[in-house]
């Protein structure tokens, strides 16, 4: 009898010890995801809107004379150039940091446009129920049937590639989360009392929409931007990378990784730093938001 | 408002009747739902009216359309002699205003107490440097502890909410006051209190007000006269006294013999 109750004891004492052990990281980690990446994307955003300073080259600066010099943990790295030099001798680290100007610049403003256009529509649809939200939701799945990158080529293709386009382009086509969520969270709350008793006391409708109705999306709206942000960063590198994004000479990192693909066998950190860059800003944003998200307590449905 | 002869009706409602359509499904035809069939009341300055009757009688579409929220099919209603439909959503809301059901569904989660009650006299356009006194009379008079006036809906008891749900409905001085079954979600004890406050504060701010319920016990405590209601139509009207005492109609009858009287 002992010897068949000592294997059990031994596994329920090995299971209840191990069972507080093993996420006790993951905890720690998804704790800090919010200070970890609130953190990067703080320092990325200082650093762009720094350039100038931090900068000692002009990005666009050409000089055929210093051509692939090598950053400075390669043997015969040039010191004036810390991360090398590109093809066509441009000073990398400047580019890097004017590159990251474009990326959060343009997941800035496209965020914002896309939020107007979205909160906007779903608001509408959602108070205004019937016809206005079949319409509206017509719109959304119209919008969700369209393949981004395809449309977004096709458009910039047609305007010609500019950073105004750019954002326009993908302002108009990554609206629809925002768009579905501030309906279906106007939806759960328009019938709710206190509307009722502000269109009692003379309120009009818009002054509902925005003063009554938006405060109570706020949370989950911020959460969704967060999360769009790291989504329009990737497809700015990728359009980018197509040559149908930002105009060569202005860094972008998209670009110049599509630059820097000639010689991604003999110098493949050309690829790797820009690379290497716009993986972390997305990292950051990504748990910058589900840091957002587990602290806010709102459940985001994609 | 005091120069008017005292048994000038505040509130008329003239053959009022409301049909809901329900478009069918694919499935299933298309039906509709008479909630209200040729209700006419009217209401005199000062008194309150008790509205009784079962779930699904038509009470909260009456409510709603008294408050100009919804649209008879047929028939008006006039607040101090002038039709509901007429009126802007201001004049409409100085004359009468709501007290709902659900504490605490009828205050915004997002706002304060001391903002919640801004919001009307912001969309009035009070005296600016006026609102926050009359934000904290208000409270007194509804007593509401004047330190909680930065606390969130959230933080709050059901009685507390529906004090400051009270105090918003005043705050615009109206001389009617429409409450749809404002205790029912209430805890026994607490609806005493909410409607001892109705009571003194209807006596101080002089107002008339409709009690919406479906607990006679607290009819009979409020009302002056009580209509009841059955199946969208008003089944028996009389004073409070008569209705109690001699009920003519059978719905009537069934109603009070189906109540428990407290001991």
């Amino acid at each position: 009898m002992t010897t068949l109750n000592t294997p059990i004891a031994a596994i329920t004492a090995i299971s209840t010890e191990a069972a507080p052990r093993r996420p006790h990281w993951i905890k720690r980690c998804r704790q800090n995801s919010i200070l970890i990446g609130g953190g990067i994307l703080l320092l990325m955003t200082l650093v762009a809107l720094c350039a100038p300073l931090l900068s000692s080259y002009d990005p666009t600066l050409q000089n055929l004379d210093a051509r692939y010099s090598l950053p400075f943990w390669m043997e015969g790295t040039d010191p004036a150039h810390l991360l090398g030099t590109d093809h066509l001798g441009r000073d990398y680290l400047s580019r890097l940091i004017y590159g990251a100007r474009i990326s959060l610049g343009i997941g800035f403003s496209v965020v914002l446009v896309a939020a107007l256009i979205g909160t906007s529509l779903g608001l509408l649809a959602g108070y205004f129920g019937g016809k206005v939200d079949m319409l509206i939701s017509f719109l959304i799945t119209t919008r969700l049937s369209l393949p981004i990158v395809l449309v977004a080529l096709a458009a910039v293709a047609l305007r010609g590639a500019s950073l105004t386009t750019l954002v326009t382009v993908l302002g108009l086509l990554v609206w629809d989360q925002f768009a579905i969520v501030a309906r279906s969270g106007t939806l759960a709350i328009r019938h709710q009392e206190y509307i009722r008793a502000a269109r009692a006391t003379g309120a009009s409708h818009l002054r509902i929409m925005l003063r009554e109705i938006l405060p109570n999306l706020r949370s989950t709206l911020i959460v969704i931007a967060t999360l769009e942000m790291a989504n329009v960063i990737l497809l700015e590198s990728a359009l980018s990378f197509l040559g149908l994004g930002v105009r060569p000479p202005t860094p972008s990192w998209g670009l110049m990784i599509a630059e820097g693909r000639d010689s991604i066998l003999f110098d493949a950190w050309l690829i790797a730093l820009p690379g290497g860059m716009l993986c972390l800003l997305v990292l950051a944003v990504n748990l910058f938001g589900d840091g957002l998200r587990d602290l806010t307590g709102t459940e985001v449905k994609r | 408002m005091n120069l008017a002869p005292a048994n000038d009706p505040i509130l008329e409602i003239r053959h009022v009747s409301r049909t809901y359509k329900f478009n069918g499904g694919l499935m299933k035809p298309a039906h509709s739902v008479k909630a209200l069939q040729d209700v006419s009341i009217s209401i005199e300055r000062g008194q309150t009216l008790g509205l009784v009757g079962e779930s699904g009688c038509g009470k909260s579409t009456l409510a709603s359309i008294m408050l100009g929220l919804n649209k008879p099919d047929s028939g008006e209603v006039l607040v101090d002699g002038k039709p509901v439909l007429s009126l802007g959503p201001l004049q409409r809301s100085q004359l009468i205003q709501p007290v709902f059901q659900d504490p605490y569904s009828s205050l915004n989660p997002a706002f304060s107490v001391y903002d919640t009650l801004m919001q009307p006299l912001r969309i009035h356009r009070s005296e600016a440097q006026d609102r926050p006194r009359r934000i904290m009379d208000m409270l007194d008079k509804v007593g509401f502890p004047r330190q909680l006036a930065n606390a969130r809906p959230g933080e709050l008891s059901g009685g507390q909410c529906q004090r400051v749900a009270i105090a918003r409905a005043l705050i615009l001085n109206p001389p009617l006051l429409i409450c749809d079954e404002p205790t029912s979600a209430l805890d026994v004890s607490v609806q005493a209190q909410v409607i001892n406050l109705l009571l003194d504060l209807k006596r101080e701010f002089g107002l008339s007000m409709v009690f919406i319920s479906h607990n006679l016990a607290v009819v009979e405590h409020l009302a002056d006269k009580v209509c009841v209601m059955y199946r969208g139509q008003i089944a028996e009207e009389a004073s409070r006294e008569a209705l109690f005492a001699n009920p003519q109609h059978a719905y009537t009858k069934e109603l009070l013999s189906a109540t428990l009287l407290p001991v």
